[in-house]
């Protein structure tokens, strides 16, 4: 029996979310690895029209039915066992993103088979699959090797790069037929982003703070750096929380996705959740009391210091070099 | 001058005498019974313990009020206002016992010569400090002086009783011949003035006077219980009864309580009487208020209006109770006052009637901490604090690590005997700002030939700040764990780098009577100078000024250790218009350090405080003794923008800089 | 209603993790456990629902080191019963426990009172698995949502917001009985004074049941685990404020950004 890779084509909205590239690419590399076909699933009504998109992979399941659009976990993890079933697939790749959580984990209940979390890297070991996945928020890392490559595997959101899984071929698209119950859980109605001042996705320079900035009147001495650099202030998500911006300045997993030419972490420990909203930028600075946080791993540039002091002294810098 | 042939409106005068004292003295009585039954509804705590230190504390505070004559344009004319009316109240007792029983074979107190002589002395000077007094009030009124209607009255009522004596004693005059009689000197100059008068209108105008004085008198008796002048009743009583006559005032430890305290006061009955003594006796000057370094820094709080605003909800809500009694904390008191306060003992330090208004903020803290209304910051760090037994959410583990990074060898005192115990506190321990001085302080300690030693890992915060929040079972916790490190540990004495732990072990800490002292590092190191045992190997030159910490002086009153420290370095100390018992708050304490600055802040104290070091002449270095101290002056220079003007050094620093040679 | 929150301590990444001699898992010896802020911010959620509609709040955890601890703070934060489930089951996976939880919560033959709502948090950051709640819903044939940020009780089912990406949120309405995966309470967790936790020991007890562990409590295991090795370290700019204020600025102005 062929063991095959299958993507679960996670999107939202009408379009299709960075981690489905993520998936295909990473997902290509080890299909050819292992000498099996890659498939992707496309599920709901709403979604049919973006297999042509999914041309990193071999083949498409479209299972085209309305009470699959915005489903609850065990909903989609039915349908998506059909096409499992129909695909011959031994491996799931779902994303480990806000859409798709808790698919995996009941998809592995009804298939049977390892539920792996967090997965960072993997890898063909001979037939079999090795895992890499992050725990304690990317302190530890650990191996998991699926001898006979079956599993179910949620993704983490920023692992892979997206560029890879985007491909012009057009795949081979199947149509599945899936009796689908019907969901108990009625999805209503979707909650705008507070629309905000500012769009923080389209700035170039974002000026982000963290738990480290203490309190809600230290915001203003990031505000002043951030017009000096003509850009914008964003945060993490116990900032927002404290309500000291509005969501819309949030960053990370629940908050936006940001890519600006630079992205300035102040008193922010880059937690994973964060670190997948800002991870895109193209230049990250970041300060940090601690010498140890896990920011300093991932950043082009670490200063070990108090941000609440650096800031007005940056801010007076930055303002005697422009003249 | 008798009352049997006085007619008014056609009624005897002594009858009239009678009614009206007996209606007086009823209201007065009536309304002390009230306000005592109120008292007597608020929680119990023993102030009856040292009756003679309580008596001796009495004497002075009451008989001779120093704290009154720290601000002087006052001090001096309420000195006289006061002892005036004691020998008024003496003398018109005195009076009116002879005009109630006109049988008794006794003059009248101004038929005495020598003690008309007094009166009329008492009468100008106390109408000349009434005179002060009222210019004060109208035209250089201080800040936060209670400026009502009520003060103004009670002035002119002291006025008219001191006219009316004088004009008595020129009436008299005149009745004698209106020749200079000595012992009248005052109603014998007033006497030319009417020097035409009939004998019979002099007798009608000394009669006058007298009902004047008498009605004026019982009026004032009526009016006084109703009144701010309740606190030269209630006062006396204050001054008797504070904590100050016989403990440290650093101790927050409610004696003889007979209920758990750990959840504070969330209704005025939840205080104790001695908490809403504080109303009755709170005369509105505003010193609290002037000292205050949250009111200030244009904070809603001033802790006058703590304690009055507590009185006023009491008395209204407690004698009639309102449909919808409104709330202590939130109607009467907003929360986000209690929060801006830092304990720095500025207010109480001032209080002419020793009032106690730290522990009442407390008090009203606890309760709000029970009910899980806190900062969120400080959820985090009181969270930190239960669980790592620091308030830097970092591992216990990591408490000694200082002494690792700096390369040093320090005794364990539990494993080995040592003299001293170091005590080094969150701050000095954790914070990487003061890390480097607490090293440095280790160095010093040992080159002072200090036998010493730390609890590594099992030292926890000493609760100072965690109790002041309200946070009063956390702080029992935390105590009860550095007692079983203390107890499983060999030393004689303790010695701490942070003032506010310093003021916990020393004051609120049992020490079951093992003579544990505990010291300041700046007491410890002047020792060690004064005997010779530090080697310093070059003098210091250049001026410094020197903060003293809220805890260590006002606190524990040491004041003398650090600038002895400072002149055997061979600096120069100028002090700051603030410094000693005056000293400004940093606006650490209390918990504050964890806490957002309130939304309108005028001037930050720590900032107020750079400017004011600044201002003086030639002195680059502001010296501290206190962890919480380095943290907060090195901020407010930046925000003042006074790099380059001055720096902030930790005596330690200092110490070890003259070592080094 | 009836509601049940299910908690499980995770190590405290406060401390230092090591690496047991193994290589496959964490040195016991060093660690210490702590509530997770996603399962405080499940029993926030319980009190909070508690206030507004009369519900009883039960808190459940497996057995594990310090739960005590937690439970209690559970009951003294307002919740009306903790129980702890007993037996050989420290090292369970999240398939395990949920299958310990489902026969607790629903044992052999019985059925789920239809006002019945089970929170708990999304994801734990220590185990692969890393998901209960799917698996619970699964096992107990209930709804399931996750990433919930509020929920609104209405009639027989609670409303609930969950979270995408990007500030976007929806509104699901799920039918009770249901398993809600809470991202976060409406509010921030309160603070329960210690006093309370500790009055709370003295007066209540933790209900402990036995419960027969499933075959295996793992349904894989690790090949290897270690620390990450710090890939792409930042560069570091060093020296006092005033010099790595203008190291800085001149990295900006070499990358054209000012």
């Amino acid at each position: 029996m062929a063991n095959t890779i299958l993507i679960l084509a996670e999107q939202l909205r009408g379009s299709l979310s960075d981690i489905t590239f993520e998936m295909l690419g990473e997902g290509r590399k080890l299909a050819n690895a292992l000498g099996v076909p890659l498939y992707a699933a496309l599920l709901g009504s709403e979604a049919a029209s973006l297999a042509a998109k999914l041309g990193a992979a071999d083949k498409v399941f479209v299972v085209d039915n309305a009470s699959l659009n915005m489903a609850p976990a065990n909903t989609t993890a039915a349908a998506l066992k059909a096409v499992m079933d129909q695909a011959q697939a031994g491996l799931v790749l779902i994303g480990g993103t806000n859409v798709s959580m808790g698919v995996g984990a009941v998809l592995s209940a009804k298939a049977n088979l390892p539920f792996v979390n967090y997965c960072r890297a993997i890898r063909a070991d001979g037939g079999a699959v090795v895992l890499t996945s992050q725990l304690f928020g990317g302190k530890i890392l650990t191996d998991v090797k699926l001898t006979d490559g079956k599993g179910i595997v949620s993704v983490y959101p920023g692992a892979f790069q997206a560029d890879a899984g985007k491909s012009d071929k057009t795949p081979a698209i199947e149509k599945v037929e899936v009796s689908v119950e019907a969901p108990k859980v009625t999805f209503k109605k979707y909650i705008e982003p507070e629309t905000g001042d500012v769009d923080i996705t389209k700035q170039n320079v974002l000026i982000a703070v963290g738990r480290g900035i203490q309190d809600k009147g230290n915001v203003e001495l990031a505000e002043e750096l951030a017009a000096t650099l003509g850009g914008a202030v964003c945060a993490s998500r116990p900032v927002i929380d404290q309500g000291w911006l509005p969501l819309s300045r949030q960053v990370g997993k629940s908050g936006m996705t940001v890519k600006p030419r630079l992205y300035l972490a102040l008193g922010i420990s880059g937690a994973p959740e964060h670190w997948e909203g800002m991870q895109g930028s193209q230049c990250i600075v970041a300060v940090n009391t601690d010498p140890k946080a896990p920011i300093f791993d991932g950043a082009h540039y670490g200063i070990v210091g108090d941000a609440l002091e650096f800031i007005p002294l940056l801010t007076d810098k930055v303002k005697a070099r422009k003249g | 001058m008798d009352t049997n042939p006085v007619s008014l409106l056609g009624s005897a005068g002594l009858w009239v005498l009678w009614i009206l004292t007996l209606i007086a003295f009823g209201v007065f009585a009536w309304r002390i019974y009230q306000l005592v039954g109120l008292l007597r509804k608020g929680r119990y705590e023993d102030r009856f313990d040292n009756l003679p230190q309580r008596a001796v504390h009495f004497l002075k505070h009451v008989l001779i009020q120093p704290r009154i004559f720290n601000e002087r344009s006052i001090g001096l004319p309420h000195f006289l206002i006061f002892w005036g009316f004691v020998i008024y109240a003496t003398c018109f007792n005195w009076a009116l016992v002879r005009g109630l029983f006109p049988l008794l074979p006794v003059p009248y107190p101004d038929e005495v010569p020598i003690v008309g002589l007094f009166l009329e002395l008492f009468s100008v000077l106390v109408l000349v400090s009434l005179a002060v007094a009222l210019v004060r009030r109208l035209f250089f009124a201080p800040p936060h002086l209670h400026l009502s209607v009520d003060a103004n009255l009670i002035l002119a009522l002291i006025g008219i009783l001191m006219l009316s004596t004088v004009y008595g004693s020129a009436f008299r005059v005149v009745t004698e011949g209106g020749e200079f009689n000595a012992w009248a000197p005052f109603g014998s100059l007033l006497a030319k003035a009417f020097s035409e008068a009939t004998p019979q209108t002099a007798h009608t105008m000394i009669a006058a006077a007298w009902w004047v004085h008498i009605i004026t008198v019982l009026f004032f008796l009526v009016y006084l219980p109703y009144s701010k002048h309740l606190h030269l009743l209630a006062s006396p009583f204050n001054v008797f009864f504070s904590n100050a006559a016989t403990r440290p005032v650093g101790s927050l430890n409610i004696v003889g309580a007979k209920e758990d305290m750990t959840a504070g006061a969330s209704k005025w009955e939840e205080l104790t009487w001695k908490q809403m003594l504080a109303g009755f006796s709170c005369a509105e000057c505003g010193r609290c208020d002037r000292s205050c370094p949250a009111a200030t820094s244009g904070s809603a709080l001033e802790p006058q209006q703590i304690v009055q605003k507590i009185k006023q909800h009491f008395v209204s809500v407690g004698l009639k109770p309102p449909n919808g009694t409104p709330k202590l904390i939130g109607d009467v008191i907003p929360a986000a006052d209690l929060w801006t306060c830092t304990t720095c003992m500025a207010c109480m330090n001032c209080c002419a009637v020793w009032n106690e208004q730290v522990p009442i903020i407390v008090t009203l803290r606890r309760h709000l901490v029970s009910q899980g209304e806190v900062d969120r910051t400080v959820q985090d760090m009181l969270g930190s604090l239960q669980r790592y037994g620091n308030s830097f959410a970092k591992s216990d583990r990591m408490r000694a690590k200082w002494v690792q990074t700096a390369g040093l060898k320090i005794k364990d005192a539990r494993k080995e005997p040592v003299e001293y115990l170091w005590f080094v506190g969150d701050y000095a321990s954790y914070d990487p700002r003061c890390v480097d001085i607490t090293a440095k302080t280790a160095k010093v300690f040992a080159q002072a030939g200090l036998d010493f030693g730390l609890l590594y890992e099992a030292e926890r915060n000493a609760g100072n700040d965690v109790r002041r929040i309200g946070e009063e079972g956390l702080f029992e916790m935390l105590k009860e764990k550095n007692q079983q490190a203390f107890a499983k540990a060999q030393f004689k004495q303790i010695v701490t780098t942070d003032p506010h732990t310093y003021n916990t072990l020393k004051n609120e800490y049992s020490w079951n009577g093992n003579g544990v002292a505990v010291k300041h590092y700046t007491e410890v190191l002047d020792e060690q100078i004064q005997a010779g045992k530090l080697p310093l190997k070059k003098k210091l030159t250049g001026r410094v000024t020197y903060h003293d910490p809220c805890y260590l002086g006002r606190y524990n009153g040491v004041y003398d250790a650090p600038r002895r420290i400072l002149q055997a370095l061979g600096a120069e100390v100028v002090e700051m218009p603030r410094h000693r018992d005056k000293s400004y708050c940093c606006g650490a304490g209390g918990g504050r350090i964890w806490m957002e600055d309130a939304e309108k802040v005028k001037e930050r104290p720590s900032e107020s405080r750079i400017r004011e070091a600044v201002a003086l002449e030639n002195v680059p270095t502001f010296v501290v003794a206190c962890p919480k101290d380095i943290a907060m002056f090195r901020d407010a220079i930046k925000t003042t923008g006074n790099e380059g003007k001055i720096v902030v050094k930790d005596i330690a620093e200092l110490i070890a800089e003259a070592m080094e040679g | 209603m009836n509601i049940f929150v299910l908690l499980k301590l995770v190590p405290d990444t406060v401390e230092e993790l090591e690496i047991a001699g193994d290589g496959k898992s964490l040195e016991a010896e060093v660690l210490r456990f702590k509530q997770s802020d996603p399962d405080e911010h499940a029993v926030e959620q319980a009190i909070l629902l508690k206030e507004k509609c009369s519900s009883k709040v039960t808190v459940v955890a497996l057995e594990s080191p310090e739960v005590d601890d937690a439970l209690f703070t559970a009951l003294a934060k307002g919740a009306d019963r903790a129980v702890k489930l007993t037996g050989n089951l420290i090292n369970a996976q999240s398939f395990a426990a949920a299958q310990m939880l489902a026969n607790f919560l629903k044992p052999e033959g019985a059925s789920l009172p239809a006002d019945t709502l089970i929170l708990l948090r999304g994801q734990s950051i220590d185990d692969l698995e890393g998901e209960i709640g799917p698996f619970l819903a699964e096992l107990l044939g209930l709804p399931y949502v996750c990433v919930v940020t509020s929920v609104v009780p209405e009639g027989g089912s609670v409303t609930v917001m969950k979270e995408f990406a990007g500030g976007l949120r929806g509104e699901f309405a799920v039918p009770m009985p249901a398993v809600i995966g809470i991202q976060s309470a409406e509010k921030p967790p309160r603070y329960v004074p210690f006093a309370k936790i500790k009055a709370i020991q003295k007066t209540a007890k933790i209900e402990t049941v036995d419960v027969t562990p499933p075959d295996s409590l793992t349904r894989f295991g690790v090949e290897r685990m270690y620390k990450p090795e710090a890939v792409g370290r930042a560069q570091m700019l060093e020296g006092a404020s005033e010099e790595v204020a203008d190291k800085l600025v001149e990295v900006l102005a070499k990358n054209s950004l000012i």
